[in-house]
């Protein structure tokens, strides 16, 4: 007999036709001839990298095992595709306008792109799946030596031998289409082809082992069931904790898996593809289903005892001598296997290079790598080849250890409930805006820990890792914390157990501890970048670009989407923004669309991290760098951002609120000025009109009353004449057309001379001297200053309220400053007048002095223009004005010559 | 009567369309109650319905699902559509 | 009788003459040359007529003429008043108050006799 070396020959055909097809699908796609790649149908076919060897051997052992509970593994993935509208469109949608590029990258983005959270759940990932790699090597090697014990001639030598050509195989294949491109989010289509390819070959193997056996062995349906009846496995009797437990396990599995992710969301083309899938998969699935149970009963009818119920699918037709459909079924085993390898190879091998790999060489490069040094491109690809090999072998490795052992049967479901746990942090981050970044991470831990306690460790088996006393006392003989009967909670089935409570305590810690935080900015947005994700499309984080340079983003960017590609993409976005070349202006917009870009090569959190490097210029510091790992600085750099703009915005409201309120002012003031202008110059008017036309009339006018009212007349010309000049001489002041005069003379002869002209003939006020410096001389406009000395010196003795009024007039030096005090012994001035005394047409009292209120205002625009001041010193008991001359006006007189 | 008065309701096909996903989200639910029923028998039956039996009615809801989800997927809205039709849900 | 006239007014040169012009025209004029008591003034010389000034030292005419027609003696008094400022606002302002005459200085000595007597005749 042949049939070993038929099979190998068939094998190694099957495997070159693998090759030839992928090869020939991404050439298609390279030539834009690959429009049938994208179509929903190979999309489907995809899928069932679901069904993987443990669905196409284990399924009829399962089913040999417990009857008709093998289906829930297949009803739950089942509900979520015809369910497709609820969840899997909002995932998808979110993967393609999120660049996202696996599971952990997906929680990792919405949770402010934590690359913590990306490193927990790669490693999850990694232990979720190496036992089932290692499960589908073993399956390939147990079905070879299935053959091998059938073909006495053969000697296969050393079995894991056939493992570790099949893990090479697999491993060359993988990096071979798997790392064509370094664009996790551009479509595989070698490998997805050839995934397809392998689909139908195993539905198609897996069938024609099932008519073989309904109608080549039973002889017919109604004799089928006949046995089916007469079997082990004829009632139904599956525990109901078990069925509803086991079906939302495949489901929550189907979402988590990194391998279904991959195809589901990763690789999807187009979101109108689900349309079909929703469908078209679960007929997938049902059909593979559909003869499991006939296969297992008559498999437990004609094996012989003993025999391993995983391989009835292939010992049913050799048994029969059916070599060819035996060797079929082989292939269709050996797809189910390597496709399932694949995929999740190349998804393990993204998350580890971006989350792990990636972050850790840019900070031992120390960022220089992305700008200065080597081809990121060549590491990432390298990185995520060697990442591919290190999954496979791990696999393997992990074969050997457990030396192929019964455990690896029941590791499919410990597997699933394993990735189930990213189910609460993923479904929250898609539907709650509340979930935030602790709350994931404590729920994954919690329930990954629950997990590894009791169901993972002990399913290796007592004294394994676990011990025999350990597991039926407790630690420590604490029976409540016994890894199988968790609180008390005995007789449960394990599995369901273990589903049970990590599960709950997984989503009740997730849902507290992040009703308990408060997510930090970047996941505020992000959050509502998902969960909202059909509200508004794809904008993340604002960058702003003041200090980035474009020449070093390109140089980044050249280095991980390749040259072309990143000039074509710069100049582009420069064309956009109006200017020519290959340099746009790094504004927001850009940053975040090159983010996109980049984060579909190497992640969300790495990408950020790259760009942040050359944004944050200048300021790169070892802490930036550690950023990488630990997203806090990112997050600090956007919430300052968004400081400074809202400092930014209240700073320009508090500028228009000001110029608003001068404004008002300036035109309330004119409006007063105006309104008291009218009042000082009608006043004398209304005396002058009045009076002139009494005379005029002469009527019943003395001689005395005329005298009288002439001089009234007069003085009343006299104050209109005074107004008008002061208002003119106040006018030129202010608008600063005054030309200044400057003389040199003594202090001491000008305030004499100011007094003379103030006293006038009158001379009630007596003026005292205090200490007057006699050698200070003075160069400014003395006039001027005279001016301001007269109109003192005339206020005191027009308003001074003292039976004796006493001027008092003093000087001293300070700081280089001359000071000089006019102070009387009037009542002084009210403090309440002490703001507005030297505004325009203030007046102290509305006695009827004379005056309009202006020389006040006229000293202050004067002493502005000497450049010193003129001011009220409260409490001097009376009324004090001080003067102040500046320093460079005042110096004493070098020799006392006189 | 005005005939140009924009009308209060949605034009009918949208209107479909929206109840086609009000379909597409009641079907999974429709789902577990069809896969959960054979438990309710086992709790009557005391000794179990035989295999064959439960596995003709699981083959039948399941191919009566998918059926139905093939009506319902190709009557829901698509792509850019989408974004309109269920904005203000 | 002769009618009394009560002159509220802060600037002397004017209070001197109108009340010359006044007087001269037999009238019996009694002036009062600030806002704090100038209801009291009004109560206690009971004129026939006030000419009223707006801005006055302590308070505003406006206010003044406000309280003579809330006060129930003096409510139907003829009030005449007279302003420097010559706004449109305050010629309202004394509408709404409910001044009898307003007048803007300026004015012409035969102007102000002349709105006197026409206030004073029923």
């Amino acid at each position: 007999m042949a049939t070993l070396n038929v099979l190998v020959l068939a094998s190694l055909l099957y495997v070159v036709l693998l090759f030839a097809v992928a090869f020939a699908a991404d050439r298609a796609a390279l030539h834009g001839r690959g429009a049938w790649l994208r179509s929903p149908w190979i999309y489907t076919l995809s899928l069932s990298i679901y069904c993987t060897a443990w669905t196409f051997y284990g399924a009829v052992g399962f089913a040999a095992r417990s009857g008709l509970e093998f289906l829930t593994i297949y009803l739950g993935p089942t509900l979520i595709m015809i369910g497709w509208w609820w969840t899997l469109r909002k995932l998808v949608r979110i993967g393609r306008s999120q660049r996202i590029t696996s599971i952990a990258d997906l929680i990792s983005s919405r949770y402010g792109k934590s690359n913590l959270l990306a490193v927990l759940v790669t490693i999850l990932a990694v232990i979720g799946t190496t036992p089932y790699i290692a499960l589908q090597l073993q399956s390939v090697t147990l079905s070879f030596a299935a053959f091998a014990e059938a073909d006495p001639n053969a000697s296969l030598g050393d079995a894991s031998s056939t493992a570790l050509w099949v893990a090479l195989g697999l491993t060359l294949f993988t990096i071979l289409f798997g790392t064509r491109n370094l664009d996790a989010n551009e479509r595989h289509h070698g490998v997805v082809m050839a995934i397809a390819l392998e689909a139908v070959v195993k539905l198609f193997a897996l069938l024609a082992v099932g008519i073989f056996v309904v109608w080549g062995i039973a002889g017919g349906v109604s004799e089928t069931f006949a046995r089916i009846d007469a079997s082990e496995i004829a009632r139904w009797d599956v525990p109901g904790s078990r069925w509803v437990g086991l079906t939302l396990l495949s489901a929550a599995a189907f979402l988590c898996l990194p391998r279904m992710f991959q195809v589901m969301v990763v690789e999807n083309e187009d979101e109108g593809h689900l349309r079909t899938a929703s469908w078209a998969f679960p007929a997938y699935l049902m059909l593979m289903s559909l003869f499991v149970v006939p296969i297992a009963a008559i498999g437990l009818d004609i094996m012989p005892a003993g025999a391993n119920p995983d391989l009835f699918v292939l010992t049913l037709p050799l048994q029969e001598g059916r070599e060819g459909l035996a060797i079929l079924s082989f292939l269709g085993g050996f797809s189910s296997a390597t496709s399932m390898v694949i995929v999740a190879a190349i998804a393990l091998s993204t998350m580890l290079s971006n989350h792990v790999v990636m972050p850790v060489w840019l900070r031992m490069t120390g960022g220089t790598g992305i700008v200065v040094s080597g081809d990121v491109r060549q590491v990432a690809l390298l990185t995520r080849r060697l990442s591919i090999a290190g999954v496979v072998l791990l696999g393997y490795v992990y074969l050997r250890l457990s030396s192929g052992g019964a455990a690896l049967a029941a590791i499919g479901l410990v597997s699933f409930a394993g990735v189930a746990q990213l189910l609460p942090a993923m479904l929250g981050g898609l539907f709650w805006r509340g979930a935030t970044r602790i709350g994931a991470l404590t729920g994954l831990l919690v329930g990954f820990a629950i997990w590894l306690y009791t169901l993972f460790l002990p399913s290796f088996g007592p004294s394994v890792i676990l011990s025999q006393a350990l597991l039926e006392a407790g630690p420590f003989g604490i029976s409540w914390l016994r890894p199988r009967a968790l609180f008390g909670v005995d007789g449960m089935d394990p599995l369901v157990h273990a589903v049970m409570w990590s599960m709950l305590l997984n989503t009740f810690s997730f849902i507290a501890v992040s009703i308990l935080s408060f997510p930090k900015p970047l996941e505020r947005l992000q959050g509502a970048q998902f969960v909202n994700v059909f509200q508004h499309s794809a904008t993340t984080g604002t960058w702003s670009g003041g200090l980035a340079q474009s020449e070093d983003l390109l140089l980044m960017s050249q280095r991980i989407l390749g040259a072309a590609e990143a000039q074509s993409l710069f100049s582009k976005a420069a064309s956009r923004q109006g200017l020519s070349g290959y340099l746009p202006e790094p504004s927001p917009d850009f940053l975040q669309e090159l983010e996109r870009e980049l984060s579909g090569s190497v992640g969300g959190a790495t990408a950020h991290a790259m760009i942040s490097q050359i944004v944050g210029g200048a300021t790169v510091s070892v802490q930036d760098l550690m950023a990488v790992a630990d997203e806090t600085a990112q997050i600090m750099e956007y919430s300052s951002q968004l400081e400074a703009k809202s400092e930014e915005l209240a700073r320009t409201a508090r500028q228009l609120r000001a110029a608003n309120t001068k404004l008002t002012q300036i035109s309330e003031q004119k409006d007063t000025f105006l309104s008291q202008i009218s009042h000082e110059l009608r006043t004398p008017m209304t005396s002058i009109r009045a009076f002139s036309e009494i005379l005029r009339d002469g009527k019943g006018l003395s001689e005395a009353d005329g005298e009288k009212y002439s001089t009234i007349i007069h003085d009343e010309t006299v104050r209109l004449t005074r107004l008008l000049d002061d208002l003119l001489d106040l006018s030129v002041l202010e608008n600063g057309q005054v030309v200044l005069n400057t003389q040199t003379g003594s202090l001491s002869d000008l305030l004499q001379r100011s007094v003379r002209a103030a006293q006038g003939e009158e001379g009630q006020l007596e003026i005292k001297y205090g200490q007057i410096d006699q050698n200070i001389v003075l160069t400014t406009d003395l006039d001027r200053l005279a001016q301001v000395f007269i109109n003192l010196i005339t206020n005191a003795r027009k308003y001074c309220d003292a039976k004796e009024p006493v001027l008092t007039i003093s000087t001293q030096r300070q700081n280089g400053q001359l000071i000089i005090d006019f102070v009387d012994n009037g009542s002084g001035i009210p403090a309440d007048m002490h703001a507005v005394i030297f505004e325009k047409f203030s007046r102290i009292s509305h006695a009827r002095v004379g005056g309009a209120g202006l020389g006040l205002a006229i000293c202050a625009e004067i002493m502005t223009r000497l450049g010193g001041s003129v001011g009220i010193v409260p409490a001097q008991g009376g009324s004090a004005f001080r003067v102040i001359l500046p320093p460079a006006t005042v110096s004493q007189a070098t020799s006392p010559a006189a | 009567m005005s005939q140009e008065q924009p009308s209060v309701f949605l034009e009918r096909r949208a209107y479909r369309q929206r109840r086609m996903a009000d379909a597409a989200r009641m079907l999974p639910v429709f789902g577990v109650v069809l896969f959960y029923l054979p438990l309710l028998w086992a709790i009557s039956g005391g000794q179990g319905r035989a295999t064959t039996y439960v596995m003709s009615f699981l083959f039948l809801a399941w191919l009566v699902l998918l059926i139905a989800a093939a009506l319902i997927s190709s009557r829901l809205p698509s792509g850019a559509e989408t974004d309109d039709a269920f904005k203000d849900e | 009788m002769t009618k009394r006239v009560l002159l509220i007014e802060d600037e002397p040169n004017i209070i001197e003459a109108v009340s010359f012009i006044l007087s001269r025209d037999g009238y019996d004029v009694k002036t009062h040359s600030n806002g704090h008591d100038a209801i009291e003034a009004v109560l206690a010389r009971a004129p026939d007529l006030i000419i009223l000034d707006v801005m006055l030292p302590g308070r505003s005419g406006f206010d003044i003429l406000r309280d003579i027609r809330a006060n129930e003696q003096t409510a139907d008094l003829p009030v005449l008043m007279l302003t420097a400022r010559g706004q449109d606002t305050d010629r309202d302002m004394a509408e709404r108050y409910g001044a009898s005459q307003y007048m803007t200085k300026p004015f012409s000595n035969a102007d102000v006799l002349a709105t006197v007597r026409d206030l004073m005749t029923p």
